[in-house]
């Protein structure tokens, strides 16, 4: 057992990482909680989890494979847009997720003490639940449209781990700004469907007239869904320099908003 | 953990500035909330854009509150301390800084051991969840490992009486049972200082019973426990001393007969008797020389009895009546008490003194402001409001104690009986 000392909070608060060992459980049990919440609330919970993806993914052929002919990399439509879509909503899910967490959860963050960042991190967990639920049905596509892989889907894990540490970064500035203010939810609510249509999601890369790739190609989502068509669709290698970014930017960002987040939590009891 | 345990956990003295018999030493301890006073704290980004935007120049508009100002005390381990303070004293302030919840402005806690709180009874209980669900989950939230959980998991379920019901959603408790089964979480936690605040406010008389003796159990283990609680019988059944805080200041670190004397003798203080005859509204063919309260400080079933003397005046032929009202602190009127009903009326050809006794209704815990009035005719002759205040010790009036759920509706204690016929 250890002394305890508080101070007053330094200016530059470096989280200790001990810390996060010790409340390891906190994370699992709210994570637990989400996923049993969700399954438990809705009958056709797991159903929903692959029809969303599908229905949207019908939609997205419908609208841009049949009406504006975009192109889809010579892979079928459907599978094309279900595995941009995977990727897609593992990264909006933790955003729009952990975004409201600490604003929902009020009730612990005013009372309880335990690392807050757990809050926003714990909705980590229903993501890769529905991603795996999803996945699930990604293996049934393939094998219906004779799709293998390849040894590259070997690497998938990696670039869900990036996908993961990029929504998460993002949401737990989110939810630390959405204490103070209230209105960084309507932003999210907008930002968030505006980069959806403005990543290559629905489409491939090669529909984009090359005036505009630039904006694509400084967007960290456009690395990462090629890599997950890479990954799942035999669809071509990215560029190095993409991969390397997706990489280094994904790992920079959560670092920084770690400690962003830490600067932000000792005054969320007083405020929120 | 008993207090051998913790010492030989401890660091070398000589880097630690606490005794080994300190659990909870806190140095010079202050906490300051910036109070924002136009119109209150941003709460929307665009709002502080603009704001910022717009004052730049000027001075910034927020203000300084002190909630905690200084304070310095020690606790030994093995002592339950009451921490009493009326509202807005900094009590829960303090709480919530020994319980990291909220960071202090300057000073330094330095604390023996796991702090464990029942800052809000169910914290973290989700409605949705079953009791065996939420066992785990606010356990975990209080620091328990799952282990511990586990090996406790059918003391806490025998303690809060709620064995048949593990595996039903909370939501579907009643307000008893799902108190009972937080508190028997929080209460299995085996945390060196514990902290509570109002916890026993909730339950039936057993179950409170059997939480004081919880508490005792803790003491007696040699780990400390913080209490603050508005119920005076309670700190005083529990606790070895007592802290009072006033206005965010510490004035007082004794016993806890001392530290109540304290507390009652702050409301003494606090009336304010405001006699400027002139000043008064009301047409003042007469008006009140003098009021004040027989006893400032009453106990809810108590007589109120306000003393009043009214000056002559020989120009005025006709007799006249009195009036008062009792306020509570909001404002509200409880009370009127027109001295016609009795028929009093009173001659103005002399100086007249006299006494309003109320024996009902009994008043609720709290502050009250009387206002009174001269009628002559018509017409007001005097009105003085707030002419006197008393207040009402935080006691329960009826001979069998409850908790606070079975007296803390209504705005009044009503004298009752049930009977079976």
């Amino acid at each position: 057992m250890a002394k305890i000392v508080v101070t007053p909070p330094g200016r530059f608060a470096i989280p200790k990482l001990s810390q996060f060992w010790e409340a390891r459980e906190v994370l699992y049990r709210f994570g637990a909680r989400d996923v049993t919440l969700r399954y438990r609330q809705t009958l056709l919970g797991v159903v929903w989890v692959i029809l969303q993806p599908l229905l949207t993914a019908l939609l997205f052929t419908l609208v841009f494979g049949k009406v504006a002919h975009l192109s889809s990399g010579g892979v079928p439509y459907v599978i094309f847009s279900f595995v941009g879509l995977l990727a897609w909503n593992l990264f909006n899910g933790i955003i729009t997720r952990s975004q409201l967490s600490l604003v929902s959860n009020r009730d612990l963050v005013s009372k309880v003490f335990f690392p807050r960042m757990l809050v926003p991190l714990a909705s980590v967990y229903s993501s890769i639940i529905d991603l795996l639920v999803s996945s699930a049905f990604l293996v049934a596509l393939l094998i219906i449209y004779g799709i293998n892989p390849g040894p590259a889907v070997l690497l998938s894990p990696v670039w869900t781990l990036m996908i993961i540490l990029f929504g998460s970064s993002l949401g737990l500035v989110a939810s630390a700004l959405t204490v103070r203010y209230r209105d960084v939810n309507y932003f999210v609510q907008f930002a968030l469907p505006f980069m959806l249509y403005a990543s290559p999601i629905a489409y491939s890369l090669n529909s984009v007239p090359p005036k505009w790739r630039i904006f694509y190609e400084v967007n960290p989502l456009t690395w990462m869904l090629g890599e997950y068509r890479w990954a799942f669709l035999r669809q071509p290698v990215p560029p190095q320099w993409q991969i390397i970014l997706s990489i280094v930017i994904p790992v920079t960002l959560f670092v920084a908003s770690v400690i962003i987040f830490e600067q932000m939590e000792r005054g969320f009891a007083d405020v929120i | 953990m008993t207090s051998e345990d913790t010492e030989a956990a401890r660091p070398p003295s000589n880097v630690c500035t606490m005794s080994q018999d300190t659990a909870i030493a806190v140095t010079d301890l202050s906490k300051t909330y910036r109070i924002y006073r136009r119109d209150g704290q941003p709460s929307t980004a665009a709002e502080q854009v603009i704001r910022n935007l717009r004052e730049r120049s000027k001075k910034k508009v927020r203000e300084e509150f002190e909630a905690l100002h200084d304070v310095s005390f020690s606790v030994d381990w093995g002592q339950v301390v009451g921490i009493i303070g009326r509202n807005g004293a900094g009590k829960s302030t303090l709480l919530k800084i020994i319980n990291r919840i909220t960071a202090p402005t300057k000073g330094r806690i330095e604390l023996g051991g796991r702090v464990g709180s029942l800052l809000e009874v169910g914290t973290g209980f989700h409605p949705e969840l079953t009791g065996r669900e939420n066992v785990y989950l606010n356990g975990t939230l209080l620091g328990m490992r799952r282990k511990e959980i586990r090996s406790r998991f059918d003391a806490i379920v025998e303690f809060a009486g709620t064995e048949k019901f593990l595996d039903t959603q909370v939501k579907r408790y009643s307000t008893g049972m799902y108190i009972r089964l937080a508190f028997a979480v929080a209460a299995h936690l085996e945390s060196e200082i514990l902290v509570v605040d109002e916890v026993l406010a909730v339950g039936d008389s057993d179950f409170q019973a059997k939480c004081l003796r919880k508490m005792r159990e803790v003491a007696r283990d040699g780990r400390t426990v913080l209490v603050v609680s508005h119920q005076l019988q309670t700190v005083s059944d529990l606790c070895s001393s007592a802290l009072y805080l006033e206005a965010g200041k510490l004035l007082l670190h004794g016993s806890v007969e001392q530290a109540m004397e304290e507390y009652k003798r702050s409301f003494i203080r606090s009336a304010p008797l405001m006699q400027v005859m002139s000043a008064r509204p009301g047409t003042g063919e007469l008006r009140f020389t003098e009021a004040s309260m027989a006893k400032d400080v009453v106990k809810p079933a108590e007589e109120v009895v306000i003393e009043f003397t009214i000056g002559a005046n020989q120009s005025y032929g006709n007799r006249y009546h009195v009036s008062s009202f009792i306020n509570n602190e909001d404002g509200m009127l409880i009370a009127q008490c027109d001295s016609r009903v009795n028929e009093f009326w009173l001659d103005p050809s002399t100086d007249n003194s006299g006494r309003l006794v109320l024996r009902t209704p009994w008043f609720k815990p709290g502050s009250y402001t009387v206002d009174l009035f001269i009628h002559t005719g018509g017409r007001q002759a005097d009105i003085w409001e707030q002419a006197c205040r008393f207040q009402v010790l935080p006691i329960s009036p009826y001979s069998h104690a409850t908790t606070p759920d079975g007296t803390d509706r209504g705005i009044v204690f009503p004298d009752f009986d049930y009977a079976q016929q």
